[in-house]
């Protein structure tokens, strides 16, 4: 299927070879998340879908989660693993505050963290098994960055993870800008959300969208919005 | 394209569990069969086992890894009520069992799911299936059996019912997994834990609605053939 996501067939291979090592395959995974950037910050959205194999089991999984007070971060993959994740950010966020100096993790910094993570975790043959996105705003600068399993890792002004990396990077190629009001951002990932929605097996039709944003007026602050779980329209006829 | 994780799609295990949430509390409730391959070892286990005495956790899979967990948990929960001088919380719980499930998933086999009642947050469920994921529902089911009930609880399953109704949807939904699955059987057992306690309910199959296809169960083949012997073939 795709190199930077699960793809279980590797485990013979990886395993024969050597007897001791691990790697595991995924059981409750969570699909695709889509992250860009707007003209006022970062906008994300992921589907709420926990998937047990082919049965759609759990349809009220966050994958979006906010991490210290400028990223968010989005996970698709096994989901015992992301959660073991957002348990080694609490202990970073917690040991960053008890520094108690003013300053605080950014969503570069924590991006770095989570690559290093991945990548060591690769090394001894036992990947975390999740994509990752993650986005923010510190000091007016917005960022945006993916980590995979295997601890590849790039920054870009939209990415996505498992089938969005097929079926929804090639709309944003097309339709993002730049200067994308949050209308529009939402729209164009609402757009790439019901493709997703028609495609992929595992999406279920219930969203978590969040933005972060900065308000470049007087000065700059971030926060960070969570929208109510939402599902979206779709069209079956031909017209 | 998901050819991959089709071939190691969890084969879910020989059983049905089910957990669910109402007004005041919880209700456990599970089937009793214990399969070896095709024959049953157990056909009255009790799968419902008891890790204080306001928490239980409903058990599938592997039996002895599912014990074993089992026992660990209400080891390190012992030690963690002596030191914490007050009843440990659900949420502990099935933390403790997250991470033993977790930290050995590549060895361990077993579904849970933890129920019960504290003062805290009241009755709470949660499910852990393979691999260690621990999530927070209102109501849950796991096994083989449950495979033919996530449709039944889409239709049936609403928020804020009494503990008779919720009892009764526990007993209606693993009866009804019971009739199609060959990997639970036996009869149901339901737990009820809220704050006033724990009750322990035991509904053999006679007890149990009958189902399309299926029949009265009668004492003898003899009630239902006509009461004079049969008259001898002729050649």
């Amino acid at each position: 299927m795709n190199l930077l996501d699960s793809t279980p067939a590797n485990n013979s291979l990886l395993n024969s070879a050597m007897g001791s090592e691990r790697t595991q395959y995924p059981y409750v995974t969570g699909t695709s998340v889509i992250g860009i950037k707007y003209k006022d910050g970062i906008l994300m959205v992921a589907d709420m879908g926990g998937s047990y194999g082919s049965t759609l089991r759990y349809k009220s999984v966050e994958r979006l989660k906010s991490i210290g007070k400028h990223s968010l971060l989005g996970a698709s993959g096994e989901i015992s693993d992301f959660q073991e994740i957002l348990r080694y950010l609490d202990e970073l966020i917690l040991y960053d505050n008890m520094w108690d100096d003013g300053n605080s993790l950014g969503p570069k910094e924590v991006h770095s963290y989570l690559t290093r993570v991945m990548y060591n975790r690769r090394n001894k043959f036992n990947p975390l098994w999740n994509s990752l996105v993650l986005g923010g705003v510190k000091n007016g600068q917005k960022y945006l960055g993916m980590v995979s399993m295997i601890g590849v890792h790039f920054e870009d002004n939209h990415v996505a993870t498992g089938f969005g990396n097929h079926l929804a990077r090639p709309i944003l190629r097309d339709e993002w800008n730049e200067n994308l009001s949050y209308e529009d951002g939402v729209k164009l990932l609402e757009k790439c959300m019901r493709v997703l929605l028609y495609r992929d097996r595992s999406a279920v039709n219930k969203l978590q969208v969040w933005f972060f944003s900065l308000y470049v007026s007087l000065g700059l602050s971030s926060g960070y919005f969570a929208s109510p779980s939402q599902s979206s329209s779709s069209k079956w006829t031909h017209e | 394209m998901d050819m991959g994780l089709d071939l190691n799609a969890p084969h879910s295990m020989g059983t049905t569990i089910i957990g669910v949430t109402y007004n005041g509390g919880v209700v456990l409730g599970a089937d009793s069969r214990t399969s070896t391959g095709m024959y049953v070892a157990n056909r009255a286990s009790d799968k419902i086992t008891q890790l204080t005495d306001n928490v239980y956790m409903c058990r599938s899979g592997s039996a002895a890894d599912s014990q074993i967990v089992s026992d660990y948990v209400r080891y390190f929960l012992h030690q963690h009520t002596i030191q914490l001088g007050q009843p440990a919380t659900v949420k502990v719980a099935a933390n403790l069992a997250r991470l033993l499930s977790y930290s050995n998933k590549d060895m361990l086999q077993t579904g849970l799911i933890i129920g019960g009642w504290d003062k805290y947050e009241g009755g709470k469920i949660y499910g852990i299936p393979l691999g260690g994921t621990l999530l927070e529902q209102p109501f849950t089911i796991g096994g083989s059996g449950s495979s033919y009930l996530y449709g039944f609880f889409d239709q049936a399953w609403k928020e804020g019912m009494t503990k008779d109704e919720a009892e009764q949807l526990v007993i209606k939904a693993v009866s009804l997994a019971i009739a199609r699955d060959g990997a639970s059987g036996g009869v149901v057992r339901t737990v009820i834990i809220n704050s006033e306690g724990v009750t322990r309910n035991f509904y053999p199959g006679d007890t149990l609605p009958i189902w399309h296809e299926e029949l009265e169960p009668r004492n003898s083949l003899l009630d239902i053939l006509s009461t004079s012997s049969p008259e001898p073939m002729s050649t």
